[in-house]
Formats: C-alpha cells, sequence, structure tokens
C-alpha cells in the first residue's frame, strides 16, 4: 500500500493497515471471519470492528488480525491441494448417526 | 422515606414546584443527549474514515435513544398530553435545557471529539450517581445509559489521548479545541434550585461533590494526552435555565423542519 492511488481525498484512511475481523456470536462458538477493515492500530481494530461489525447484537467477543500476518493458499495451486480429496468420501463423518442432543455439529 | 418519595414522584402527584423541578432535571439530560446526537449526526458521510463514521453515528443513535426515554418520561410527568415526538419537535430554543457545550458545532474532528470527551464525562458521573435515585424509573433509563457511556468514553478518550500526543498538529487542533470549549464546562456541576430540590429529595445527586471527581478524571486524560486546560471561567453559561448560544436556534431549523412543516408526517 505505497501508490497514492489507493489514498481518499484525505489522505489518511488508506495508510491505515488493513486488519481482518473475527467474532464470535455467542458463547462456545467459534470465531468467524466476518470481513476486513482498517485501522491505525490493534486497539482501534477492536474498536471499529465493535461499530462496523457488532451494530445488530452479531457478537460476544472480537477477534482482528493484522491482514498482512494471513498466510494465504495460493489459487493456482488449488487443484493440487484440494483435488486429491475429491473421491475419497469415507473421510466424512457419515457413516454412524449424531445423536439428538449434539447441536452445532 | 426514600420508598415514599419514589411512590410520589411515580403518582406524578408532588407539589407543583417539586413536579417542575423533576421535568426540568429529566429535560436537562434528555436535551442534552438529543441535541449532542443532532449534531453527530451532521458527521454521517463526512467522516475522516467510514469506520468512524459508523462509529459517531453509533454514538449518536445511542444518544437519542437516551433522549427517547428522557423525554418521554419528562412527558408523562408534565401530564398535558406531550410525547417524546412533540418534545423533541415542537419546542422553540428556550424552551431546551440543554448544555450549551451540547449546542457548538462540530467544528474539525478534534472539536467534536473533545466536546463528547467533555459531555461524556459529564454524563459518566451523572449516571453513575443516578444509579441510586430515589425515583426508580430514572435509575433504571441512568444504568442503561451508563453502559452505553462507558463506551463513548473509551472512544471520545482514546481519540484525545491519540490526537493530542500525535503529532504537531493534531496536538495544536487539540489544544484548540479544549481552549475553544472548555469555559462551557463551568456548567456541568453548577446547581441551580431544581437541582437543589431533587437532590434533597433523593431524584438526583449533589452537582457540587461530582464536579470533583470529573475534573481529577479530566485532568488526568489530559495530561496522558500531553495537554492542558485554560483557567476556570467565573460565569457559567446558563443552557440548562433554556438561555442558549446563538448555535441551537440553527441547530433545531434543521432537525424540526420536516415536523413542522408537515405536521402529522407519517413515514
Amino acid at each position: 500500500m505505497s501508490g497514492k492511488e489507493t489514498q481518499d481525498k484525505t489522505g489518511v484512511a488508506a495508510d491505515w493497515p488493513l486488519f481482518e475481523v473475527f467474532i464470535r456470536s455467542r458463547a462456545g462458538l467459534e470465531h468467524k471471519h466476518v470481513g476486513s477493515l482498517h485501522a491505525a492500530d490493534a486497539a482501534m481494530a477492536i474498536e471499529h470492528a465493535r461499530d462496523v461489525y457488532t451494530r445488530r447484537q452479531e457478537g460476544v467477543s472480537i477477534w482482528a488480525v493484522p491482514s498482512a500476518s494471513i498466510v494465504a493458499s495460493d489459487p493456482q495451486e488449488a487443484d493440487a491441494l484440494f483435488e486429491p480429496a475429491r473421491d475419497k468420501v469415507y473421510r466424512h463423518p457419515t457413516f454412524y448417526a449424531i445423536p439428538d442432543e449434539v447441536k452445532n455439529l | 422515606m426514600k420508598a415514599a418519595l419514589t411512590a410520589i414522584a411515580a403518582a406524578g402527584a408532588s407539589a407543583g414546584p417539586q413536579r417542575q423541578a423533576h421535568i426540568e432535571c429529566l429535560l436537562r439530560l434528555g436535551d442534552t443527549s438529543l441535541v449532542l446526537g443532532q449534531r453527530l449526526g451532521e458527521w454521517i458521510g463526512h467522516a475522516p474514515a467510514l469506520e468512524e463514521d459508523l462509529g459517531l453515528a453509533n454514538l449518536g443513535l445511542d444518544l437519542i435513544g437516551q433522549a427517547r426515554l428522557l423525554l418521554s418520561y419528562a412527558g408523562e410527568l408534565e401530564g398535558q398530553g406531550r410525547d417524546e415526538d412533540s418534545l423533541a419537535f415542537l419546542r422553540d430554543a428556550p424552551q431546551f435545557r440543554n448544555l450549551t457545550l451540547a449546542e457548538q458545532p462540530n467544528g474539525d474532528f478534534g472539536h467534536t471529539i473533545v466536546r463528547q470527551w467533555l459531555i461524556d464525562g459529564w454524563q459518566l458521573q451523572l449516571y453513575d450517581a443516578l444509579q441510586g435515585s430515589s425515583d426508580a424509573r430514572l435509575g433504571a433509563i441512568a444504568a442503561k445509559a451508563l453502559k452505553e457511556t462507558r463506551y463513548h468514553y473509551r472512544f471520545s478518550r482514546g481519540w484525545l489521548v491519540r490526537l493530542g500526543d500525535g503529532t504537531a498538529e493534531s496536538q495544536r487542533r487539540m489544544q484548540a479545541a479544549i481552549d475553544g470549549l472548555w469555559r462551557f464546562t463551568a456548567e456541568f456541576f453548577t446547581a441551580d434550585e431544581s437541582e437543589r430540590l431533587m437532590a434533597q429529595a433523593g431524584v438526583m445527586p449533589q452537582l457540587p461533590p461530582l464536579a470533583n471527581n470529573w475534573l481529577a478524571q479530566a485532568e488526568a486524560d489530559l495530561e496522558e494526552a500531553t495537554l492542558g486546560h485554560p483557567p476556570a471561567v467565573p460565569y457559567p453559561w446558563q443552557g440548562k435555565q433554556g438561555v442558549h448560544s446563538e448555535h441551537l436556534g440553527h441547530l433545531l431549523a434543521h432537525m424540526q423542519h420536516l415536523p413542522r412543516t408537515y405536521p402529522g408526517a407519517k413515514w
């Protein structure tokens, strides 16, 4: 993020690093990725996430992670990475019954 | 004693001056929230970043929610059929009881933050103390509003420190905002007859002791932000008594235009 073309009219927001935001919707569930935002630092990222992503009671906990810290797989390698799993249905946990009492599986 | 007063207040059967003072105090809280909420709404679409745009709008919506609860209650106590909307949209400036600080223009982002931080600090003191009010309904409103205000304060204080202890330019702007707005704080905890009456009845806290708590906190925040405040002014503004700066009339013209031009208009 260095080019002038990424700056907005104030020249400020675009200089803030990007954070990925994860929200836990209620206790016991996992944090899910909900989007991203700009913030000057980690503390501000949490406040911005609260204001942008939890306005409608979406969550009880927030994680913010610098986007630059995320290591991602290369879409070009998708075939090599994911194709080999396609014909191995026996890896799915579909060969036993799930008790009714178990939720969120 | 306390229970008896609560019963009297709840029934709206308190003696004339007593009830009038009760309504006054509710309007002071409610109008301050309403007017500040309206000011924050002016930032929508203009804040320095999308995230701040939403943040300021959230603060404004919280404040307008507080105003609805307080003005509805004031209207019921008054007993003349005025609801939250008629109080918000059909009164003129001299009938508004907000702190003079709340109606001051947004200025730059620093001015908005300093105004917010000052009023957040005032509300923190008041709402915290009001949780123990002999008026149970007001106590419940205060308890709800206090949670919101704690976040508002975290937000405004955070920016105060960031910008105060930031670049030379941001510090210059923050100090200018404090120098311009500090004079309005003399009104915060100056009690008049209405507030003294309600303090005796346990409805409102005693205001002067809260001033010390507020000032200690404000000075600690300013020190962290590497800022200072000018000396106190001897003359308090009197927005709480309905004597306002020239800015309130303009704000109301904007806020009240639609319901006054189209009375009874429905969404």
